[in-house]
């Protein structure tokens, strides 16, 4: 019997045209947190999901207790005690937290479901964890965070021992980030044993007890986080140093390029304000971030900015000109840049080529149209021209469906489909979401060329790190409300986190007095 | 040995390449589609009458081709409702509408064609147009609800079938020049107003089909090659990156809807001006209260054919096609509905076309794979 709860010795699993594992074994204590490192398309998802039943490995052995098993399907999976929460949640939207919880195990006498029952249960498990959540509410209601807490209740009704938590915090905000870690440590004192994947070594370095590092399919290695740095990790995961301080220069700021005076955003579902009266400038040449918890009004502001929803009142102009009832198309013209929030939702036409959506801002430019025909010859060619200079890798070129290249290839597409666009300013919302170190190191260095052309960045992001690496300025919003102007070279996280939460704010006058000048 | 290799790899390329472009792919998918449904349709014809199935089922298969100019006369008006629906599925946007469309126009038709007095050579040009104008003011309007108010135009467009229908048979009836009210059929259409026949013996076939088919090339060639073509794809698939990009979603929505009204009401103008057999008589509307059949089989006749306007082309004539040997397999003692549950058959399984493009993909997989195995093997053995 050793000391593993789970074993997964030489697994070797090929898709047509791929290796995503390739002779890979990973041993999970019991009790203890074990980290899976690795890029995106390094084969942890592969991994867990050949634990957890999805799929079958082309050879290797799963042992658990040290006795071999064979996993056909999550139900298998699930009597061994194995327990998932995805990265993307398996939850109905329109059952409550109860019912999703009890899915598929319902407890019941002669077929009528015994909700009161399953109740004390959840609740008992709720309690005794710190998740809280409302089992009667809807799950379309809920936050994110709390359908997260949902997911694990799910894996704890069901009694699993084993849990895998596939890039559980790339969806929370830095609290739940908090919350979630503690609640993960708790379960490792009850002796339950955790697999936790990310690539966010922050995260691996406070929480995990080993770490197994994948690259390319193939494992790199196992760690004890408390031997290792950061550094060694990202060098395992990446297969060369990353530079986690971005590199810039001192920021000369030009011109004031977008002004936004006095905007309000009312709600038109419950009629709150969403913006209360926000001022503020970018000038040229420098990176503005607006910091803040998800929620707080950034994305208003910025729909306001692009065009995309009418503010309810001020004004916003743009090198002079007002803006603030332009079409997005006349927005686009007149310079502003914008990578957007969900790249899927608005950035990319995923069914379109490659190269149509290179030139999704631009197609109806002189240079790509004539007399509304589009010059399929010259979009190739610029194309060509963008996926060179940007390194936009992808399977078959211009022509490859965006909808098949990998997040990170996507994200390139709208940055340099932005970049490229002339432009004065830019705006970025969380333009390294769901990325791996490598491309996050790529955006921000992009960030910065562009600010160094003499460009406007106004950049929106949740992750810390990013706010205060990549910034000029900081202004933290705060309920609708800009709490604080900060400099990111002599403020410190503590100080960006105490204005992000509500507890400490500057006079709002004082801080347009600052800026106007 | 370096040969062989290259070999398999040109051939890899030249299917994947096909494949990719999806015309390969959905073509078979929609023959697979028929061929299951034909199966079908023989399976119950064996059910129905066994000892002369096969005789009927050959003329099933064959009847089309005695009476080919029939053929392109009853592709006709349900080419233009495919095209119809087809167009407003490129942008997301489900047309039920097309019967109402088509109703629509053809009141249009029928309008000019007693009403104005035109010259000869352009009466029934002019009479095609108020055709095209009936049927864009009856799409835009679900598509003006559409864009403006976000109404769904599903709902609107199957209203607006009924609207349209008892309108015009209200105004039909109301009008005694072009109606003749013991004969509950409206008057014969001066010869003049008529489209210009193809001269196919035993057939009413006219100069429409060949207009149809060149609109279908046009509509590809917007689709494909033209900024509003690109702006109306993007649309249909990713309706907020469209408005991301800056286009005018609600303008495109309404003129989507106005163009594809526009198609199904020239089909209603084809369809009632289509030249008669009989010296001195005309196509008649009976204005009975019935919704005309032509709009729901173009909804079929574009689902078959991908929404793609050459496919619908293709589509078009097969359904007029296979339409017209069934009615050959009554000689055999079958009821003409037979074939009407074969159709039926092909489109439910044409709607089925991702899984039967998983299906034949796996096929073509499975024989890349065994290839590769092949080329690294011998890769192997070289080393």
């Amino acid at each position: 019997m050793g000391e593993y709860i789970i074993e997964m010795l030489n697994i070797t699993k090929t898709f047509p045209g791929i290796v995503a594992n390739d002779n890979i074994t990973l041993k999970l204590k019991k009790g203890e947190i074990h980290a899976l490192l690795g890029e995106n398309g390094a084969g942890k998802s592969t991994l867990m999901s050949i634990l957890f039943g999805l799929y079958q490995p082309d050879s290797g052995e799963i042992r658990k207790n040290g006795k071999p098993v064979k996993i056909n399907n999550p139900n298998d999976a699930n009597d061994l005690g194995i327990g998932m929460v995805h990265q993307h949640f398996k939850l109905v939207d329109i059952f409550t937290v109860l019912e999703n919880i009890i899915l598929g195990v319902e407890p019941n006498k002669m077929g009528i479901i015994q909700k009161d029952e399953a109740r004390k249960k959840v609740l008992e498990l709720s309690e005794k964890y710190g998740l809280k959540v409302d089992p009667d509410a809807y799950v379309e209601d809920i936050t994110v965070g709390m359908q997260q807490r949902v997911e694990i209740l799910k894996m704890l009704y069901r009694d699993n021992e084993i849990l895998i938590f596939d890039e559980p915090t790339a969806v929370l905000t830095p609290q739940e980030i908090r919350e979630l870690l503690q609640i993960m440590r708790g379960f490792a004192r009850e002796g339950k044993s955790i697999l936790f994947i990310t690539h966010k070594l922050n995260e691996i370095m406070e929480v995990a007890d080993r770490c197994t590092v994948l690259r390319k399919g193939k494992c790199i290695g196992t760690v004890n986080v408390k031997d290792t740095t950061k550094e060694e990790l990202s060098r395992m995961m990446v297969g060369r140093d990353i530079s986690f301080k971005v590199d810039k220069k001192e920021s000369k700021p030009g011109e004031v390029v977008l002004s936004v005076r006095n905007l309000n955003v009312v709600s038109k579902s419950h009629g709150k304000n969403l913006v209360k009266d926000v001022s503020f400038n970018v000038r040229a040449g420098e990176i503005v971030c607006i910091a803040g918890i998800d929620g707080n009004g950034q994305r208003e502001i910025v729909n306001a900015i692009t065009g995309l929803e009418r503010p309810t009142s001020g004004t916003i102009t743009l090198c002079g000109h007002d803006i603030t009832k332009a079409s997005i198309r006349e927005r686009s013209i007149r310079g502003i840049s914008h990578i957007p929030e969900d790249r899927h939702k608005h950035g990319l036409v995923l069914d379109y080529k490659l190269e149509e959506n290179l030139v999704l801002q631009r197609y109806w430019q002189p240079e790509f149209q004539n007399k509304g025909f589009i010059k399929f010859d010259a979009v190739r060619k610029y194309a060509e021209r963008l996926i060179d200079k940007f390194d936009i890798r992808s399977g078959q070129g211009p022509i490859t469906i965006t909808r098949s290249m990998s997040g990170g290839n996507q994200q390139k597409a709208i940055i340099a489909r932005e970049i490229d666009k002339e432009h004065e300013l830019l705006i970025a919302v969380q333009p390294t979401r769901g990325l791996d170190v490598g491309a996050i190191e790529y955006v921000h260095k992009q960030l910065v060329a562009t600010r160094d052309a003499g460009k406007a960045v106004l950049l929106v992001s949740l992750e810390l790190d990013e706010v205060m690496d990549v910034s000029d300025r900081i202004l933290v919003i705060y309920e609708g409300e800009i709490v604080g102007e900060l400099d990111p070279k002599t403020t410190t996280l503590e100080e960006l986190g105490l204005y992000m939460s509500g507890a400490k704010r500057d006079n709002a006058k004082e801080i347009n007095d600052g800026r106007e000048e | 040995m370096e040969g062989k290799n290259s070999f398999y790899n040109d051939n890899k390329l030249n299917i994947k390449k096909l494949m990719k472009s999806g015309v390969l792919s959905s073509f078979l998918s929609a023959l697979v589609a028929v061929l299951l449904g034909l199966i079908f349709g023989f399976v119950i014809m064996l059910i129905a009458l066994p000892a002369n199935a096969l005789i009927g089922f050959k003329h099933i298969i064959l009847g089309g081709l005695k009476r080919i100019g029939d053929v392109f006369y009853y592709a006709t008006p349900i080419l233009m409702t495919g095209l119809s629906v087809g167009f407003a599925n490129k942008m997301g946007l489900f047309n039920i509408g097309a019967s109402g469309q088509y109703t629509m126009g053809m009141y249009f038709a029928l309008y000019v064609g007693f009403m104005w007095d035109l010259p000869d050579g352009i009466h029934w040009v002019v009479a095609c147009l108020a055709g095209f104008v009936g049927g864009m003011l009856w799409g835009a309007i679900p598509g003006i609800f559409k864009a403006f108010l976000n109404v769904n135009e599903v709902i609107t467009s199957i209203m607006f079938n009924y609207i349209g229908m008892y309108l015009v048979d209200m105004f039909i009836q109301g009008n005694s020049a072009m109606y003749v009210s013991d004969k509950t059929r409206t008057q014969y259409l001066p010869a003049e107003v008529q489209m210009p026949s193809l001269g196919i013996p035993n057939s009413n076939v006219h100069l429409g089909i060949i207009l149809a088919i060149l609109i279908g090339i046009l509509l590809y060639i917007v689709l494909q090659k033209t900024t509003f073509g690109y702006e109306l794809k993007a649309t249909g698939f990713n309706r907020f990156a469209s408005e991301y990009a800056g286009m005018k979603g609600k303008r495109n929505i309404i003129l989507t809807m106005a163009i594809a009204g526009g198609l199904s009401g020239l089909g209603g103008a084809f369809g009632i001006l289509a030249p008669s057999g009989i010296a001195g008589s005309s196509m008649t509307y009976e204005p009975i209260n019935i919704i005309a059949p032509a709009g729901f089989n173009g909804i079929a006749v574009a689902l078959l054919g991908n929404s793609h306007p050459i496919g619908i082309i293709f589509s078009a004539i097969f359904i007029s096609y296979i339409q017209r040997g069934g009615t050959l397999a009554s000689l055999a003692g079958y009821k003409p509905e037979i074939i009407d549950i074969v159709i039926a058959v092909i489109i439910y399984f044409s709607a089925f076309t991702s899984l039967i493009l998983e299906f034949i993909s796996k096929l073509f997989g499975k024989g890349r794979k065994n290839k590769k195995t092949l080329v690294d093997n011998e890769i192997k053995e070289a080393e």
